[in-house]
């Protein structure tokens, strides 16, 4: 075994013996299916949306992602406090393999989640449109789950402690998620919202999967696909640039 | 002859402070060296630059016949760490922190496995070795990390004040089975410690570091033949004076604060 599968693979032991961690944090993505998919579906489908289930379950999977992918890579500081990042730290490993194993373990962590909340999604009554997109699917949203644990990763590597975790959740976490069309349409958006989306990297992870899932897309599955490719890239190199300076 | 640790003109600062000060000082293979000062002294600061962990300000540490900044990786290899703090992982099992250390080291399958077992039941955790390490005591923890630090087989095992918080059986067993590893397989022992009955009973040699500089440096009774003391703590306290040091709170610290407050059981 080499050591980007035991780090990868210690991701996935800690997530899944956390029964409490998966339960809580398939939560909210259950609260959001429940009450906006049914509070505002008769609303929704009188206004000529259709079906709010269909549209919403793909942003709420999107949602289930971006959490846990952000954590696991913001992990870096609990292992920072508890010691154990020393332990990989003085390895005669290259800091960038350790990098890439733990965020393969975080992605594949949160891709799970992600799975979980797909199923949740289709017993609250979302329907995919074609079973062949399914393995589509799961590929884009292995790549959300790069990116944004790549992300997390980079931005525990400029934190020294816990206590700028509330700041990353309150003013990067929730507006990545609402801003990204993640619950409403973006094509009927008013352009100041439609704009800032175009910002948003999440905007084409929910785009990307509705466009597999549901066959409607308002940015095209290329450029969602293009985008979500080159800006995981880009923060992976980050990532490992800043990870390689950590000192402790 | 080669020394296994050399260090010369090492100097770390953080900003303005001077953590360590233009430290020279070198370790012969097979030694037993003691590496002791106040609070806030500097050997934290030194034993993290001469581990990699932290980049000197200037100053060259040649390990094992390998430069700590071109080489860092033969360097690491080199070396068996048990830091101050618990560095493992309790949501794995004591035998998967040995496995992933293994593998981390590259040592191969079924030599590491062999070596897992014998290192396991050396430090008595065998029949513990499928628990996790959060229900491990603080005796248990540290043994475990000395297997662990040890499966690679290093020539050097740097011991950062590892006898914190153990009572005297542990402590005992801890420091017979570290000078039966020094005497039957020649591994070199660097170690930090407040106890200096510690020091005096196994260290070869003793640096005393005060305000980042080396006080002094001999065997424990040239220490207390040039302080003119009946023992090495009174030597001690003669070289680095009996005023109470304060260290800075770290990062760490108020993340430990926060977690107990957010509780986390760790």
């Amino acid at each position: 075994m080499n050591t980007i599968a035991i780090l990868w693979l210690r991701q996935l032991k800690r997530y899944f013996r956390s029964r409490a961690r998966i339960l809580g944090s398939l939560g909210q993505p259950i609260l959001f299916l429940i009450a906006l998919g049914f509070g505002f579906g008769p609303v929704y489908e009188k206004a000529g949306g259709g079906d709010y289930i269909q549209f919403l379950a793909p942003g709420v999977i999107c949602m289930g992602i971006l959490f846990i992918a952000i954590f696991s890579g913001i992990e870096i500081i609990w292992d920072r406090q508890f010691g154990f990042l020393k332990e990989t730290l003085v390895a005669p490993v290259s800091r960038f393999r350790i990098m890439l194993g733990r965020t393969l373990g975080g992605a594949t962590v949160a891709t799970v989640q992600g799975i979980f909340v797909f199923i949740i999604s289709v017993i609250a009554g979302f329907r995919p449109e074609s079973l062949l997109m399914v393995p589509v699917a799961l590929l884009i949203m292995f790549l959300i789950a790069l990116l944004f644990t790549a992300i997390g990763t980079a931005l525990a590597c400029l934190l020294e402690d816990m206590q700028g975790f509330q700041l990353i959740m309150n003013f990067l976490v929730m507006p990545l998620f609402f801003l990204s069309g993640a619950l409403f349409p973006l094509d009927t958006a008013p352009t100041v919202l439609s704009l800032i989306a175009r910002f948003d990297p999440l905007s084409y992870g929910v785009d990307a999967l509705r466009a597999t899932l549901l066959g409607v897309a308002h940015f095209g599955l290329l450029l969602d696909i293009s985008i979500l490719c080159i800006l995981t890239l880009i923060f992976l190199v980050v990532g490992s640039k800043l990870f390689a300076r950590i000192q402790i | 002859m080669s020394f296994i640790i050399e260090v010369s003109n090492l100097t770390k600062q953080f900003g303005d402070l001077t953590a360590v000060n233009g430290i020279s000082f070198h370790v012969e293979a097979g030694e037993i060296f003691a590496f002791l000062g106040p609070n806030g002294a500097g050997k934290t600061t030194t034993i993290k630059m001469l581990t990699t962990l932290l980049k000197p300000t200037s100053g060259v540490i040649t390990i094992n016949g390998f430069d700590s900044q071109k080489d860092q990786d033969s360097v690491r290899s080199s070396f068996g760490i048990v830091f101050q703090d618990p560095s493992l992982d309790d949501e794995l099992t004591a035998w998967e922190n040995l496995e992933l250390h293994g593998v981390l080291y590259s040592v191969p399958k079924e030599l590491r496995r062999k070596r897992m077992e014998e290192l396991i039941s050396i430090v008595g955790l065998a029949d513990r070795k499928n628990d996790f390490v959060k229900h491990f005591s603080g005796g248990m923890k540290r043994r475990l990390e000395i297997a662990r630090g040890l499966l690679h087989h290093p020539k050097i095992l740097f011991l950062d004040e590892p006898t914190i918080g153990l009572d005297p059986q542990t402590r005992n067993h801890l420091w017979s089975y570290v000078t039966d590893l020094n005497a039957k397989e020649g591994i070199t022992v660097f170690l930090t410690t407040h106890y200096m009955e510690e020091a005096d009973r196994i260290a070869n040699r003793i640096a005393v570091i005060d305000h980042g500089k080396i006080v002094a440096l001999g065997s424990s009774a040239e220490l207390k033949e040039k302080t003119n003391t009946a023992n090495l703590e009174d030597a001690f306290l003669a070289l680095t004076g009996s005023a109470i040091r304060e260290e800075e709170a770290s990062a760490v610290d108020n993340m430990r604060i926060m977690s107990r407050a957010w509780g986390r059981k760790r």
